[in-house]
């Protein structure tokens, strides 16, 4: 297999310093937000890559530099071998374009409510200039909605049906790869079942590509391949679905297994992981876990451990050995 | 029907909250709707009670409608509820609004919109604690620096200066439930406490109002659509479906042994470990607006069992059958075995 996504040390960087006159009244320095930091990994042609982390992971940020909504500070993203931010050649950067596609999370927020459902789904298509006609119709078919629904506005839809929707949409410009960012944490259980194994149906049909966004571990465990799980801006492991499940090498992805709420867990009494996450704009020094982490050592804090390789996994983490051997140990808190 | 409620009142004398026979009208220029209709369920002191739904279920609705915070036009059309044997849902405003703080305690979904953000949480907690119990001030600043020490906020009596933009969400929520707790209440309503945490957040506030439930003896109803949650924090769990409640039991019970169809979907459409990439069950179609309910039982054009009965008559609520799902077909232990 060939990889469609090729990420190789993407940094992005936010300026969130406060105004110029406050900060010269103030006498306050610039401060720097690392969204993300140094994540390099490669997603295979129809498969289904997933990034998990909690809020300020930068999962969400690595997804908008994929599409080409944010441009990354430092690394390249190529898609099919090409790099939208340097590539010159307009006619290779508008293939790509339109070969990526997004769905948000919101799917209230992310339809415009003034236009109709055609001329939603046919944008992508009719922004370059392409040929409309019927294919709003076909699109809502496929996605399980009526070609009747092509003239209604977006407020006479549920959740569900509205996402449905952005996936008709994204779906226009016969894409290749669709980044997904929390496709389903707004909708309810039910509808997110229908959603989910929509995407499925379509993944097998039309052969695409996901990069999945999620926070939610059972979601990512059901649709992914590959998954990394990112923590302050930094991919700290990442493995094969079953791989990662199995053995999480990470001291981090441990923790966020441990802390996720089960339906077979009635009445689990374990101790709930300490601290959250640190502050962005002054990460700890060394691994940005270590203050949280059981498994810490003086090294932890002074020397920033570096993306290796563990049978099947990547994992960033000094004492990744250790942290394996002591997940295998205490099945009873892992599982 | 005195003689019913003699026998009701014996066998709730345990009861922190008894609801009966609930039901919410918001009166529209199109007709009544009926967020709650005919709800029934008791909460015991140190048990916690889930209530899960999906969105429109009128779970919260449930929850406004025990704290008197139903916003007008909705208005309780019927039933009772009783806090500790004493009708709560007829009483006059101001009645209502003491008892609200002094017995009741509520934790809602986002601590921001909670907290007053010009007052120190120092500011109040005091003035909560002022209200509702007979202290002194100074007494009232060292009950507030113990709520917050019990929460688990570090360096709580330096913090109690603090405004609540200060705190992280995770923190915020610590202390809207402090605030919840520090005049003492016996029946805390949490209202998706923790639908906007993280992960690890999540699982931190979970653990701490299971201790603080089994530590004090408080009643709590835990509303959440999250049901990962529901299995670890509740002891018994209520479903509800379109305004209904449908299936009531032991958390254990009732999510590994569903009886209602409804549950049973919502527990086979949830992504778990074991099925790997196999498909979801999914439910056909989405629950029914309240302006447009079928007849018979609500989710009868969703439901793979419907007979014809359940699309004329609904089935009888749960207070009335006393059996754990709202039914006409309920699953049983031997349609289980059939179907695995």
């Amino acid at each position: 297999m060939t990889s469609l996504i090729s990420v190789r040390g993407l940094t992005r960087v936010f300026d969130v310093s406060k105004p110029w006159l406050n900060r010269v009244l103030e006498r306050l320095p610039k401060s720097y937000l690392t969204a993300v930091s140094d994540v390099s990994f490669e997603v295979e042609e129809k498969s289904v890559y997933a990034l998990v982390g909690e809020s300020g992971s930068g999962k969400s940020t690595i997804g908008k530099i994929v599409v080409g909504l944010v441009p990354p500070t430092e690394g390249t993203v190529e898609i099919e071998g090409v790099d939208l931010s340097r590539e010159t050649d307009a006619a290779k950067v508008d293939r790509i374009r339109s070969d990526v596609q997004m769905i948000f999370q919101d799917p209230y927020a992310s339809l415009n409510p003034r236009w109709r459902v055609r001329d939603i789904i046919a944008e992508p298509v009719a922004a370059r200039g392409g040929e409309t006609a019927g294919l709003a119709e076909r699109l809502l078919e496929q996605v399980g909605l009526s070609a009747a629904d092509a003239s209604k506005f977006p407020h006479e839809f549920s959740g569900g049906q509205r996402q449905r929707l952005c996936i008709a949409r994204a779906l226009a410009s016969n894409p290749r790869v669709i980044v997904c960012d929390e496709p389903t944490s707004a909708l309810d259980v039910s509808v997110q079942a229908q959603v989910l194994n929509l995407m499925s149906d379509l993944r097998q049909e039309l052969g695409l590509t996901y990069l999945f966004i999620s926070h939610d571990l059972t979601v990512v465990q059901h649709m992914a391949d590959r998954i990394g799980v990112l923590y302050l801006g930094r991919l700290v492991e990442e493995a094969p679905r079953d791989t990662l499940f199995e053995a999480p090498a990470h001291p981090y992805t441990q923790m966020l297994f441990a802390a996720a709420p089960r339906m077979d867990a009635f009445g689990r009494e374990v101790e709930p992981p300490k601290g959250e996450i640190p502050d962005a704009i002054n990460p700890p020094p060394g691994c940005a876990f270590h203050p949280r982490c059981p498994l810490a050592i003086e090294r932890c804090s002074v020397e920033r451990p570096e993306m290796r390789t563990l049978g099947e996994t990547r994992v960033a983490c000094h004492r990744a050995e250790e942290a394996v051997r002591r997940f295998r140990a205490e099945p009873a808190t892992a599982e | 029907m005195t003689e019913t409620m003699h026998s009701d009142d014996r066998a709730n004398a345990a009861a922190v909250l008894s609801v009966r026979d609930l039901v919410v009208e918001i009166p529209t220029r199109a007709g009544t709707l009926r967020p709650t209709d005919g709800v029934s369920y008791d909460i015991r002191a140190g048990e916690i009670l889930g209530v899960v739904g999906e969105s429109g279920a009128g779970k919260s609705m449930t929850g406004n409608a025990v704290i008197g915070l139903l916003d007008p036009p909705a208005r309780i059309a019927g039933g009772e509820i009783r806090l500790n044997g004493e009708r709560i849902d007829n009483i006059p405003r101001d009645r209502l609004r003491r008892l609200r703080g002094d017995r009741i305690g509520m934790i809602f979904q986002d601590p921001l919109t909670s907290l007053n953000p010009l007052l120190t949480i120092g500011e109040q907690l005091t003035e909560t604690i002022l209200e509702h119990l007979p202290v002194s001030q100074s007494e009232a600043l060292e009950r507030a620096v113990a709520a917050l020490e019990e929460v688990g906020i570090p360096a709580a009596r330096a913090r109690i200066n603090s405004y609540p933009h200060e705190f992280s969400g995770g923190m915020r929520q610590r202390v809207v439930i402090a605030l919840a707790l520090c005049a003492e209440p016996d029946l805390v309503i949490a209202d998706e406490p923790t639908t906007a945490l993280d992960v690890s957040v999540q699982a931190q506030i979970i653990a701490l109002l299971k201790r603080l439930c089994r530590e004090r003896g408080v009643a709590v109803m835990l509303v959440t659509h999250d049901m990962g949650v529901i299995a670890e924090a509740a002891d018994r769990v209520a479903v509800m479906y379109a305004g209904r409640l449908v299936e009531l039991g032991p958390v254990r019970e009732v999510l590994t042994r569903a009886r209602h169809p409804y549950t049973a979907g919502l527990m086979a459409s949830t992504p778990l470990a074991s099925l790997g990439h196999a498909r979801l069950k999914q439910i056909p179609g989405a629950m029914p607006r309240l302006n447009a309910l079928p007849a018979g039982c609500p989710f009868h054009p969703r439901c793979e069992r419907a007979g014809e009965r359940c699309r004329e008559n609904p089935p009888p609520t749960l207070a009335a059958c006393e059996g754990r799902a709202a039914c006409w077909f309920p699953l049983t232990p031997e349609t289980e075995e059939s179907a695995a």
